[in-house]
């Protein structure tokens, strides 16, 4: 609903700008790029803008502190410091693109040829990362230059090779989780050749996390790059900021500013190219308009005109019991930054009696899941009663601390989840995970506990409890994980059960089996229960009353009789007229059509 | 009678990683058949094959043993490039309307890709797209924005929409609505009945749902443990199945009627009693 909303909303004439105007636009993009450009043009034309021969010794001038004739002074041999870092520039910015290329080349194709084919290529990137992996790349680097000669661009091209696994893992995990998208699968069935798919659909995926990934490998490569030099290796001749460093090093008592020159420039260098690529990343991620405040008013002019018709309450003359819970007028919020709330919840209203069980039927969006969180505390990050009450044995629990909530949450109240096996911990097993919260809550002897919890469990028709209690999650079926869930609930005697789509990740012949087991469960324990779905044969399965949500507020309430048989709310009854009926019409039988 | 897809002892094999392991048979010799402009449901649990069965029809997961002849070829081995020939003819509707759209791509670019793939022209395939989205109902300024900008039911119009892009004689349609809604899944069933109609188009219509079955099939096939259990005319099949796990299935399947379920109860302890099956 409100995607439907924002989509309506937006403005058709806003245009998506371009990539370069979206990076100088922001504060950080437009500095990190800004440095980037002035790197670049001082590598370009560093012969026209230094103002000495760097080679060319000046007797005169044998190591001076900065005067305005050398602003960084000179060195013992009288070159112009200035006019080194200039020319350095060239060196370190080539250097770092001839590593990084050769790293892209060589792991983002092997990256791309595992992940996509796998098989043959799976087995020999993987193998061939491992080593490079394996290797020492300074001692290969210093082997090599033995070997091969001690040539610094020759040097940077075996590092970028030694780098590239950074990109092939990448490339590998990215492409292989892409491959599995099902829409790459679409992408087949409709004829694309695999270039086509890898061209269209996979580069859109992985471009984002190389761009980094590039940026970090350039910044080390410019590191290593500097600590060769630092080293010793390559010639008198050629000048970058690691000569210069190791100039410095070697001055370090008598002039230590010249320490300070290639330090400057190579954190400005490094800080620029990765602040450079992670503002790329995002604005290459960010595509579309951002909607804020337009979506929000008309959010609320939505709720306004719904308001309007007023909510039903069929009569209550069949209710027994006293009442446990009574929901008034809730209001619940998720804060959107600068003190405003997008209400997501509105004129909630809602009573359980003791031993009933109440359905909260709506569709998504339609906020019956948030008033469940918000009747266990639960509401995620941001989420807030904003007004109304929730009134449970005495406590408003729209107001009480998360503290006393506590004290009710898994003693009075329990919780049966939508996802069984994500609500148990695969580390555990079954018999710890029930026996833990019988002994904190219900100060049970370890025993004791344990019978408790084999109890439970035979309670909820598991038939061998013993095996089950000494089983791993994963070596239960989702069918006995959601028995163990209900098992869980039940095990500190609530006198209300909140069950949140307890049957919907289950298959229909398992869903019958645990409607089942909670309808016996209810019938012995009386507990209530609040089962939120959006299934109408659940709840005819088992609720004695339900509730209808829509647009975060129930329209209708009643027996559930009078809502199946009586529904009075023009929502009700699209929502009756839309459930497909096993006993409606099956489809005509086929007709062979006479030029098929 | 002509048959449009004809799948004869269809076998999938899945092999492990690891040498010495027998692989998984996920569909142990299917044979079921799809006429021009018919409706087949498939109904199962999950694991039961159906999804497979669908995958091995459009060329997505290895067929193992058995025939898949498809307007009187056998499709079972077919290359890329006789892929490329089939998808003309063959398309498909994806269970999650949410994965199964490229988020990085535009309405217009998704439903270009089928019909570029196969070699038409941008303005024609422009055109085309703008039909497109007038068949599924969307606003035809929809071609501009991204998938992320649509709810869940209109996401599964544009995929039934790319699925109608080459006219196409078969859609496999797995569980094409069980991610929707309910009110939102009735209109978009309307839609694949509709479109149906207009351009005798056939389904494989692959649900874990009787009653969605029900309303759309002409013929319905159960499926269970990698076989077809029963297989027959769509109503007889959903109203008095024969054979036993077809029955349960059915027994199991909550009428949305507090006292027929009531019924529907009594009449699945009577069952499972009768096959020696526990209630609990």
């Amino acid at each position: 609903m409100t995607t439907n909303l924002i989509s309506m909303l937006r403005d058709p004439n806003q245009k998506e700008r371009n990539l370069f105007y979206k990076v100088i636009t922001n504060p950080v993009g437009a500095f990190s790029s800004a440095m980037v450009l002035v790197f670049t043009l001082v590598a370009l034309f560093a012969r026209a803008i230094m103002p000495y021969d760097p080679l060319v010794s000046d007797y005169n001038a044998l190591s001076l502190d900065p005067t305005p004739a050398h602003i960084m002074g000179t060195d013992d041999l009288g070159h112009d410091i200035f006019s080194r870092m200039i020319l350095g520039t060239q060196f370190t910015i080539s250097g770092a693109l001839l590593c990084v290329s050769i790293a892209l080349l060589v792991g983002c194709t092997l990256g791309l040829l595992a992940g996509y084919f796998g098989g043959f290529w799976d087995s020999v990137g993987n193998w061939l990362s491992n080593i490079l992996q394996a290797l020492p790349g300074l001692v290969v680097l210093l082997a090599a230059a033995a070997v091969l000669g001690n040539n610094l661009y020759l040097a940077m091209a075996i590092y970028g090779f030694l780098l590239s696994p950074a990109f092939f893992r990448l490339m590998f995990v990215t492409v292989r989780g892409v491959r599995n998208e099902i829409y790459v699968d679409a992408a087949r069935v409709s004829g694309l050749s695999d270039f086509a798919i890898i061209t269209r659909h996979v580069l859109g995926v992985v471009r984002a996390p190389i761009i980094i990934q590039s940026g970090i490998v350039a910044s080390i490569a410019i590191s290593i790059q500097s600590g060769l030099q630092f080293l010793g290796f390559g010639t008198t001749d050629t000048i970058s900021w690691g000569s210069l460093l190791m100039d410095g090093f070697a001055n370090i008592w008598n002039h230590p500013v010249r320490l300070l020159w290639p330090s400057i420039g190579l954190a400005l260098l490094l800080v620029s190219i990765v602040l450079f690529a992670t503002t790329l990343r995002d604005e290459v991620e960010r595509s579309g308009v951002r909607v804020r405040r337009s979506t929000r008013k008309s959010l609320q002019a939505h709720v306004r005109t719904e308001a309007a018709i007023p909510a039903i309450v069929h009569a209550e003359a069949d209710r027994v019991g006293a009442e446990i819970l009574s929901i008034k007028n809730l209001e619940i919020g998720y804060l959107q930054g600068r003190g405003n709330y997008k209400v997501v919840v509105h004129d909630g209203n809602l009573s359980i009696h003791k031993g009933e069980v109440v359905g909260l039927v709506g569709e998504s969006g339609s906020g019956k899941t948030q008033t469940a969180l918000a009747l266990l505390g639960l509401l995620p990050q941001g989420g807030t009663v904003l007004g109304g009450a929730i009134e449970f044995e005495g406590n408003d629990l729209a107001q009480i601390s998360a503290k006393e909530f506590d004290r009710l949450r898994g003693r009075r109240i329990s919780y049966i989840p939508q996802e069984p096996m994500s609500n148990l911990d695969p580390s555990f097993t079954i018999g710890s995970q029930m026996v833990e919260p019988l002994r904190a809550v219900m100060k049970l002897g370890k025993a004791e506990a344990k019978a408790r919890a084999l109890e439970l469990l035979s309670m909820v028709g598991l038939p061998n409890p013993e095996k089950t209690f000494r089983s791993y999650p994963h070596e239960i079926s989702g069918g006995q994980a959601q028995r163990v869930l209900i098992a869980k609930a039940l095990s500190c005697g609530p006198d209300l059960i909140i069950a949140d789509e307890p049957t919907t990740a289950l298959d229909v012949t398992i869903q019958a089996e645990i409607l089942d087991v909670l309808r016996n469960l209810q019938k012995r324990t009386g507990v209530a229960i609040l089962l939120v779905t959006h299934n109408f044969g659940v709840v005819a399965d088992l609720c004695d009353r339900v509730a209808v949500m829509q647009h975060g507020r129930v329209i209708e309430s009643g027996g559930i009789y009078d809502i199946f048989d009586n529904p009075q709310h023009q929502y009700t009854r699209e929502l009756l007229g839309a459930i497909l009926d096993e006993n409606g019409p099956a489809r005509e039988p086929y007709e062979e059509k006479e030029n098929a | 009678m002509a048959k449009l897809l004809d799948v004869q002892n269809l076998e999938v094999t899945y092999h492990g990683k690891k040498l010495g392991r027998s692989g998984f048979k996920a569909l142990k010799g299917v044979s079921l058949d799809i006429r021009p402009g018919e409706t087949v449901g498939l109904v199962g649990e999950s694991g039961c094959g159906k999804t497979t069965l669908g995958r091995a029809i459009l060329g997505l997961a290895p067929v193992t043993a058995g025939q898949l002849i498809f307007e009187g070829k056998d499709i079972a081995h077919a290359t890329r490039m006789e892929r490329k020939e089939i998808a003309r003819d063959m398309q498909v509707v994806f269970q999650d309307p949410f994965t199964s759209l490229n988020p990085s791509m535009s309405i217009e670019q998704i439903l270009s890709e089928p019909l570029r793939a196969q070699g038409v022209v941008a303005a024609e395939a422009q055109a085309r797209v703008r039909e497109l989205l007038d068949a599924v109902a969307l606003p035809s300024d929809a071609g501009q924005r991204r998938a992320k900008e649509f709810s869940g039911g209109q996401r599964q119009r544009i995929a039934i929409a790319r699925a109608l892009a080459l006219n196409p004689k078969l859609i496999v349609a797995d569980e094409p609505v069980s991610a929707l809604d309910l009110s939102t899944s009735a209109r978009v069933l309307d839609l694949f009945l509709e479109i149906q109609q207009r351009t005798g188009v056939a389904y494989l219509f692959i649900s874990h749902d009787l009653a969605v079955v029900r309303h759309v099939s002409h013929r319905v096939a159960v499926m269970y443990g990698g076989e077809i259990v029963e297989w027959g005319g769509g109503d007889q099949v959903t109203s008095n199945p024969q054979h036993d796990y077809s029955k349960r299935l059915m027994m199991a399947s909550p009428v949305p009627h507090p006292r027929l379920q009531a019924e529907r109860r009594r009449q699945r302890e009577a069952l499972l009693a009768s096959q020696n099956l526990e209630a609990k």
